[in-house]
């Protein structure tokens, strides 16, 4: 099944940096997911619609290519539940996703995708390291204690 | 502007919706095909480098042109991030964000989008992801000062 997909990869990858194009052309803001969604948390009533509509437009977006994919292909397309991956490095990687996306002011797409397109050497910086980070951290939980599911 | 008002809330729930099926389109909502990239030295799977590859070029050319204009369309005016410091809060943040990525396979898109189709992690990561934002405001965030330039990202 996770075998390498181009040409889904590619236009998938289109449409979110259109995504982006968008939401700056129309409301002048970055879309980078985590601030979206903290801004929730933090900012009161000011941006409070936008954000919301934005991440029930992601999830109603997935949805749809679950909806279109699924009944296209009669393949299960919809992401399952690893049966043998642990409960507890679900929550410590939530959790380290959370406070490193919040302590370093991005993530795969604020500084991933719409730092690097702004050309700016901070998101760079930041996505070279969450990169190498998260190569490292697969190795130490795939190949060093050999969990898989 | 007056239609500023809808028409804001509008453009971003279609820009969200063209993030989310991409997102799902291009396989990131699924955690084994991002682990299969980050998985350099099992059977590696390049994909997301098209993923990241596509939306880095669009946006580039896309925030180019964006970028002419004195302003959006339905907001006064842009707000990018100002902070242009590599230092420590950065690199240790990404740090500890690549090594929770890295472990579940979930950035913080995917993981909301898993609630277009919730399963038995979305249980665990999805409120642990929220909880450490949270964890961030109470600790870090109230040393700081109240309001940061340029959140959005």
């Amino acid at each position: 099944m996770d075998t390498f997909t181009p040409w889904s990869a590619l236009a998938g990858g289109v449409l979110i940096g259109a995504s982006a194009a968008l939401l700056l052309w129309t409301t002048g803001r970055i879309a980078g997911i985590s601030g979206i969604a903290r801004g929730l948390l933090s900012d009161g009533a000011a941006g409070f619609a936008w954000r919301a509509l934005f991440l029930v437009g992601l999830i109603a977006g997935a949805w749809f290519y679950y909806a279109l994919a699924g009944s296209a292909s009669h393949a299960a397309v919809v992401p399952r539940a690893r049966p043998d991956f642990p409960p507890l490095l679900l929550i410590v990687a939530g959790l380290a996703v959370g406070y490193g996306t919040a302590l370093g002011r991005g993530c795969t797409s604020g500084h991933g995708v719409c730092g690097l397109a702004r050309l700016s050497p901070r998101s760079l910086a930041a996505t070279l390291t969450f990169v190498g980070a998260g190569i490292g951290a697969t190795w130490v939980v795939r190949h060093l204690f050999a969990v898989q599911g | 502007m007056n239609g500023a008002r809808y028409a804001r809330p509008v453009a971003s729930l279609a820009a969200g919706l063209l993030f989310g099926f991409g997102l799902a389109l291009s396989g990131m909502t699924r955690p084994l095909k991002v682990l299969g990239f980050l998985d350099v030295t099992g059977r590696w799977d390049p994909s997301l480098v098209f993923v990241l590859g596509g939306a880095v070029a669009v946006a580039t050319l896309g925030f180019r042109a964006v970028l002419r204009r004195h302003a959006p369309l339905f907001a006064g005016s842009f707000e990018l991030p100002k902070n242009r410091a590599i230092d420590a809060p950065l690199l240790g943040g990404a740090l500890l964000f690549g090594i929770g990525w890295g472990i579940a396979g979930y950035c913080p898109g995917p993981a909301l989008a898993q609630l277009a189709a919730p399963n038995a992690e979305t249980l665990y990561f999805l409120p642990a992801m929220i909880a450490g934002w949270g964890l961030y405001r109470i600790t870090a965030g109230a040393r700081r000062r109240p309001r940061e330039a340029g959140t959005a990202r």
